[in-house]
């Protein structure tokens, strides 16, 4: 059984990013770079299940840059056997990287692809959806636990009332939600053995057309300043005042 | 040019209209769950009138037919949304927009990006363009008549539902009350959360709302979850209570109109954005709201 998981290099979703003064995109001078962490829940959810499954091969992919392969090497450390970067600096909207990952998922033929739900970039939630229509797969979006039943995956599923469990078969596409898991820290030699396992570069199938543009990035209006209040009645007063709350 | 608007429960038809409304188009709509909104100014309306949202595949299968000739293919912001209008999207092979929050032009939308800390303007080329909206951009519209109400059948999925999703207690949908008191990590335990918060929502008819470290330490369930990567609210008052308000819970409440802090910690983040802030201990301060409001 192989599963193939997308990693998405993003910027650290934990420092202060800005615009570049023209607007043109995101300023990412002093910035770290790390795997989107929604794929790294994918990533450890794929080794855990190989914990218990061990004929499980899992293969990490990402499109982009040549510097992709830090991410995907930080999967290799977590456990993925080999990686594959589809080395491009072309810009790819969600649908162009969902028909560059359909490519890599008719060579690769993958039982299914885990990914995360979003990229803590460009939240866009868009990627897994379109490619398991690509692929006519079925999908299980937004999972908080798999486990494999045969020919079929076991997923509880995150919905706007609660938690949805379904039986899903293979081939298939499953997104990742935050409480899937909570990935490993990677020792020393986890990241010494990551740098021998396979890395294959390869071009991308296709020179994308993208159907989306960003025309501009900029920083949001600032809400207006706010003030303290003194009590708990100037507060209410105040709430009734504003007709917040019913007079 | 005109919209096909995917509703997955009753309250999205308002959202829908108010869109449509500011793009200046009109609409048909698909209602998946529960009766209809006759009252939504509608061309159309297909409903399926299931109980729970069907899985993605079948139901994208049957969407694929109605969606003919829209130059849009809106729907409100949700995960039930997410979910299925991306792989509408992919079937179209088309171009989609998450989370528009204002429309620049037909083919031009602003949205959050990185946790709502920038704004992307985004453009999109080709028809028909699929987007998700959050409704707090868009000023809804007087109630208006809309057309008679024809059946739509869902196309069988390939994945079976074992347990559907079921909503719990009597509150109000998170996305969509008008008031919503959400509380951190200092509420302790359900048990704690639900009688302070859950209180206090109940005594001004909202809904109750969790910050991520709230639900990561089973303080409240994962569905109450405020914040980039949980649930967008946008309530006419939102109260955070015993949150010290960080960037990715921001995200999910900065639509609200009046936002309220209440922190022992003079110095939280929270109340840098909070309209009104009162440095308190929650579990006064509360109690306290309570009994003034009478209840």
């Amino acid at each position: 059984m192989r599963i193939l998981i997308p990693v998405k290099r993003v910027v650290d979703p934990f420092s202060k990013v800005r615009p570049l003064p023209d607007g043109s995109g995101i300023d990412t001078t002093g910035i770290k770079f790390e795997i989107n962490p929604f794929d790294e829940i994918a990533v450890e959810e794929a080794v855990r299940l190989r914990e218990k499954n061990p004929d499980i091969e899992i293969v990490v992919v990402s499109i982009g840059s040549g510097d992709c392969e830090e991410q995907l090497r930080k999967a290799l450390a977590m456990g993925a056997d080999r990686a594959i970067l589809v080395e491009t600096t072309h810009l790819f909207d969600s649908l162009g990287i969902a028909k560059e990952l359909k490519a890599i998922v008719d060579t690769e033929q993958p039982s299914f692809v885990l990914m995360g739900k979003q990229a803590t970039d460009y939240d866009c939630n868009q990627v897994a959806q379109m490619l398991a229509a690509k692929l006519g797969w079925p999908q299980a979006c937004f999972a908080s636990a798999i486990s494999i039943n045969g020919q079929a995956l076991t997923v509880n599923r995150e919905t706007d009332l609660g938690v949805e469990s379904v039986e899903i078969p293979m081939p298939c596409v499953i997104t990742t939600d935050l409480r899937l898991n909570e990935p490993r820290f990677v020792a020393l030699p986890g990241i010494i053995k990551a740098r021998s396992k396979p890395l294959d570069r390869i071009p991308p199938s296709a020179t994308p057309a993208p159907v989306t543009r960003t025309v501009k990035i900029e920083s949001p209006g600032a809400r207006p300043p706010g003030r303290k209040v003194a009590s708990v009645e100037e507060l209410v007063s105040e709430l009734k005042s504003r007709g917040v709350l019913p007079a | 040019m005109s919209i096909v608007g995917i509703a997955f429960t009753p309250a999205d038809a308002t959202g829908i209209q108010a869109f449509a409304a500011a793009l200046g188009m009109p609409f048909r709509l698909v209602q998946i769950t529960g009766d209809p909104n006759t009252s939504c100014g509608a061309q159309q309306i297909l409903s399926a009138g299931l109980e729970d949202i069907p899985p993605a595949d079948g139901l994208v299968s049957s969407l694929e037919g109605v969606v003919q000739g829209a130059s849009h293919i809106v729907a409100v912001s949700s995960m039930a949304s997410k979910d299925v209008m991306a792989r509408l999207a992919g079937v179209l092979d088309c171009a989609m927009v998450t989370d528009v929050v204002s429309a620049d032009s037909p083919s031009t939308f602003k949205r959050p990006i990185v946790a709502g800390t920038l704004v992307e303007t985004v453009e999109a080329s080709g028809a028909p363009i699929v987007l998700t909206f959050r409704p707090a951009g868009f000023t809804k519209r007087p109630p208006e008549r809309a057309s008679e109400v024809e059946s739509f059948s869902i196309s069988p999925s390939k994945v079976r539902v074992t347990q559907a999703a079921h909503k719990s207690g009597g509150r109000p949908d998170l996305t969509q009350a008008s008031v919503v008191v959400s509380g951190g990590r200092p509420l302790k335990d359900r048990e704690t959360f639900e009688s302070v918060i859950g209180g206090l929502a109940d005594t001004l008819g909202g809904a109750a709302g969790a910050t991520r470290a709230a639900v990561d330490s089973g303080i409240a369930p994962n569905e109450l979850q405020v914040g980039q990567t949980g649930k967008i609210v946008a309530p006419d008052l939102y109260i955070a209570a015993g949150i010290s308000g960080s960037t990715q819970h921001m995200a999910g409440i900065k639509d609200s109109k009046c936002i309220v802090a209440i922190n022992k910690d003079p110095d939280a983040p929270i109340f840098e954005v909070a309209d009104l802030g009162l440095v308190a201990d929650l579990f006064e301060a509360i109690p306290a709201i309570r009994n003034l409001l009478g209840k």
